[in-house]
């Protein structure tokens, strides 16, 4: 199959008419999704689907012009109509010395294999029994009260990247997840806990885990209260320091750095966090559910340094935002799919990890928060600014110990000062779904909201 | 392009073969979009791109349980195959009842002037025209990117029961991001247009208006300070604030909660769930808003439903199945982001009506407290009805008067406790537009409400 979508990508370069440049994007892919309710299958979708994205380039004495078109079909003529699509689309691009399609740079790629072919062979009967056993074991549990839902999602996917430039890659990958919305309750109250788990196979998939910490987020929370307004030491849980790792990324694309939208503009070489923070964006490590052997335009990917001991030491580019910025692309392209185009973005940060285990965080803090979930990251966060202001619940921590919950609260800062008051980095790094990992993470000065 | 997708026959063989293989009730979605985008950065116009979607979704109903599958193929017999493949749920073949599907003839578009029939040339104008009114702007501009987007999508939904619709909807939506650099770091604007019409509605005043706007924010918020931290009153300015009514209080009045047991609201229908005076609509009529249709993704006609009124809860939203489950009829509220997705129970345009005070008194009586301009994103818990959303644009409220910006934060509440606390409606009124994601899937929104105070509110700043 691999086979089929590299020819078809390859042979797809001979459209390209003289003096023009092409590249094309073409992905098929399978899904199946379950969801169950109460014992029953409420849904059940089996879905197979297939796209192509083409980008065109002409080449102008003030620089290139790029068009770019896509659809959701490997039809013959549907391609045909989006490759003259794009050519038509490329005319109206302002000529620009910076653009450019990536040309093969010599690094070689990652002997990564992210996919499992067990996934094909798993039935449906074993993928809904999967999502009803997560029901049932959430169900079991004292206090729950029920689910919102219980789902199991699978996929894999091929993508094959070809352009007139050298670049001729295929990549496939297998994903399978579950999660579950836990709602517990006792007297009038309601809390809600949320968990997932996700692999590259089925057999990944830690089912009694992700029941008990559903479970375990939405107890734990019965009985929280609003809490005073306060500065004080806030520690995060691995799954939100991934979020806000998520967050920074974004100032650390080198798009929005040379566009002046990120508060690291400038800022290169300089000490941006307390000397204990390195991190990195690595998708040649495995064990990142974000990994990947090849970047968005076909480059091979590779582990890029971004802050060493609180220094500042580099960020991510694509083809286009590097040159802009007078940079080689770090193979860090990212595009959604055949329908995006590619641009610069992390896909497996991690934070050096330090030596202490949460329980070692929380008894080095004594006194303080700890954040078990964050909400409104979308609206209360700025890579541009770097304000942070989000929801927040979690407990309080007293004596270096977890003690009661709270919630509706919110803590703020400005990522900056974050990053510089980062107080102990935690040992227990967890490769969750997304684009980075996460570990306990503990910081000094943040102003708690709440009565 | 006018001739239709999926036609009444072939829409009938295919519902057939579903309840010949023991569906009890399927539906047939076909979609055809193209879109076209085009963005421009740093006054470079980066890239222009089309897209184009289409496809069918086969929905095949057997008790509780739903089966679905989608192709790209429009043929018979790769339809038949999803049917299979949706069908595939069923334990039993084999239902007597025949599919008799009638049509009413094409829907067409209420856009005056397509997208198709403007140049790529004259799209581009637009956006270099707002780009130019952003940095007219004085005071410390340092980015501007605008974007453009419009869309055409063509709807076919047939199900057993008999229904044959078509619709035709047509988008258009123009958004400007404004940065301003000074000595307190880079802020920014942000302002977005969006309209479920065609071309007309983008004169180049309108989008110079749009530019200037989003600047001005970016530049005002440059000597913003950093926003209180604690409970105070919130005073939202009419078309500010919709979003907080669409999460603290719209998406736990979705029958997908209520049926399952997990939202504040449900059991509550003829109680008072918000201050008197407070009447919440869902409208998918209104001309021209963000979140219009003719039809939902369910083929039920547009209407317009009150939620709340006059504080009692009146009725929940529901969409084709959930309706069923309860032995009532669907209120339209049945969408799905595109073919690929099942459809299920998402919101339309919901605003809450104007009141009979004067936006200025309600300043003016208002001792300290926030005044917010613009609200960002947010989120909710239904079944807590614990809600957090990000201000944009916000002045502090000191003596009565609107006095200096202050920096963006995140305000937190609960929405049965906020509603509650509404004590003050004006008589003005406005809508904003939003996307609103539920369970992965992203669907068009309006918003609306007067200029209102809530008589406390967690604000997440920091002074």
């Amino acid at each position: 199959m691999s086979g089929d979508l590299a020819t078809l990508a390859s042979t797809l370069l001979s459209y390209a008419k003289e003096n023009e440049g092409m590249e094309v994007y073409v992905a098929r892919g399978n899904e199946t999704e379950v969801r169950v309710y109460e014992g029953e299958v409420e849904s059940l979708a089996a879905a197979t689907s297939a796209g192509i994205g083409v980008r065109i380039l002409h080449e102008t004495p003030d620089g290139a012009r790029v068009g770019f078109a896509w659809a959701g079909s490997l039809d013959a003529e549907v391609i045909e109509a989006t490759i003259a699509a794009a050519r038509d689309n490329a005319q109206f691009a302002t000529p620009d010395p910076s653009v450019a399609f990536a040309s093969p740079d010599g690094v070689a790629p990652a002997a990564v294999n992210l996919y499992d072919p067990s996934i094909r062979t798993v039935t449906t009967e074993a993928k809904i029994a999967f999502a009803m056993e997560l029901e049932k074991l959430v169900r079991s549990a004292k206090k729950v009260r029920g689910i919102r839902s219980a789902d199991y999602g699978d996929s894999e996917v091929e993508v094959a990247l070809a352009s007139t430039t050298g670049i001729a890659t295929t990549t496939r990958r297998s994903s399978a997840s579950a999660s579950v919305e836990v709602i517990a309750g006792d007297g009038d109250e309601i809390q809600t806990g949320y968990s997932y788990t996700a692999g590259r196979s089925f057999a990944a998939l830690d089912l009694e885990g992700t029941a008990a910490d559903g479970v375990a987020r939405a107890v734990s929370m019965l009985g929280a209260t609003k809490p005073s307004s306060m500065k004080c030491v806030t520690v995060f849980d691995p799954r939100v320091v991934a979020q806000l790792l998520g967050i920074i990324s974004a100032a650390l694309s080198g798009e929005a750095v040379v566009k002046g939208r990120s508060f690291f503009a400038g800022r290169i070489g300089e000490l941006v966090a307390s000397p204990m923070v390195t991190l990195y964006d690595d998708p040649t490590d495995v064990r990142a559910y974000g990994a990947s052997v090849f970047d968005g335009e076909g480059l091979a990917c590779r582990k890029n340094s971004l802050i060493t001991a609180g220094m500042l030491n580099g960020f991510v580019y694509d083809t286009v935002s590097g040159r802009r910025a007078g940079a080689p692309s770090t193979g860090s392209a990212v595009r959604g799919g055949f329908s995006g185009t590619p641009g610069p973005g992390c896909r497996a940060l991690v934070l050096e990890p330090g030596t202490l285990d949460r329980d070692g965080v929380l008894s080095a803090v004594g006194d303080g928060i700890y954040v078990q979930s964050i909400s409104g990251v979308h609206s209360g966060v700025s890579p541009v600014s770097g304000d942070f202001s989000v929801g927040a619940e979690g407990f309080l921590i007293r004596d270096g110990k977890l003690a009661e919950p709270f919630r509706e609260a919110t803590v703020a800062s400005t990522l900056q000062k974050m990053l510089s008051n980062v107080l102990a980095i935690g040992s227990d790094v967890e490769w969750l779904p997304g684009i980075a990992a996460g570990q306990s993470l503990a910081i000094g000065e943040m102003s708690l909201s709440g009565s | 392009m006018s001739t239709a997708l999926l036609t009444p026959d072939l829409a009938q063989r295919v519902l057939q073969a579903a309840l010949d293989r023991g569906g009890e009730w399927a539906e047939i979605f076909a979609e055809d979009r193209s879109t076209t985008g085009a963005s421009l950065d740093d006054r470079r116009v980066e890239e222009l791109s089309s897209g184009r979607d289409r496809g069918v979704g086969i929905r095949v109903v057997v008790g509780e349980t739903v089966g679905f599958a989608h192709t790209a193929d429009f043929s018979e017999a790769a339809l038949l195959e999803a049917v299979a493949a949706a069908a595939s749920i069923a334990r039993a073949g084999g239902s007597s009842r025949t599919v008799a599907l009638s049509s009413n003839g094409l829907s067409l578009p209420t856009a005056q002037i397509l997208p198709e029939t403007i140049s790529k040339q004259a799209k581009l104008e637009l956006l270099f025209a707002a780009d130019d009114a952003a940095r007219s702007v004085e005071g410390g501009i340092a980015q501007v990117s605008v974007g453009f987007g419009d869309s055409r999508r063509r709807i076919v939904v047939a199900n057993t029961d008999g229904v044959f619709e078509t619709d035709d909807q047509v988008r258009v939506r123009l958004m400007v991001m404004a940065v301003a650099m000074g000595d307190t770091g880079l802020q920014t604007g942000y302002q977005v247009l969006a309209r479920t019409e065609g071309f007309e509605v983008l004169s180049e005043d309108v989008v110079r208006r749009l530019g200037e706007k989003a600047a001005n924010q970016a530049v005002t918020k440059l000597s913003a300070r950093p926003a209180p931290s604690g409970e105070l009153p919130i005073v939202l300015a009419g078309g500010s604030g919709g979003i907080l009514f669409h999460e603290a209080c719209g998406h736990g009045l979705e029958a997908d909660l209520i049926v399952k047991d997990t939202s504040v609201y449900a059991h509550r229908v003829g109680q008072l769930v918000a201050s008197p005076g407070v009447t919440l609509v869902d409208d998918s009529t209104m001309s021209g808003e963000w979140g219009t249709a003719r039809i939902d993704d369910e083929g039920t006609k547009a209407s317009s439903n009150t939620l709340i009124e006059d504080g009692v809860l009146t009725d929940y939203m529901w969409d084709f199945l959930r309706a069923r489950k309860t032995g009532r009829s669907s209120a339209g509220n049945g969408r799905r982001q595109s073919y690929q997705h099942l459809p299920m129970v998402r919101m339309t345009n919901t605003y809450l009506l104007a009141g009979k005070e004067r936006a200025d008194d309600i300043i003016a009586s208002t001792e300290r407290g926030i005044y917010v301009r613009q609200l960002g994103g947010g989120q909710v818990d239904t079944a807590t009805g614990d809600f957090v959303f990000g201000t944009s644009e916000s002045y502090l409220i000191e003596n009565g008067e609107v006095t200096e910006p202050l920096r963006d934060s995140n305000l937190i509440g609960n929405g049965p406790e906020i509603l509650a606390r509404i004590d003050a409606i004006a008589d003005d009124f406005s809508m904003t537009v939003g996307t609103c994601g539920k369970d992965g899937q992203q669907v068009p929104v309006g918003c609306g409400q007067p200029t209102m105070r809530i008589t406390s509110c967690t604000v997440g700043g920091t002074a």
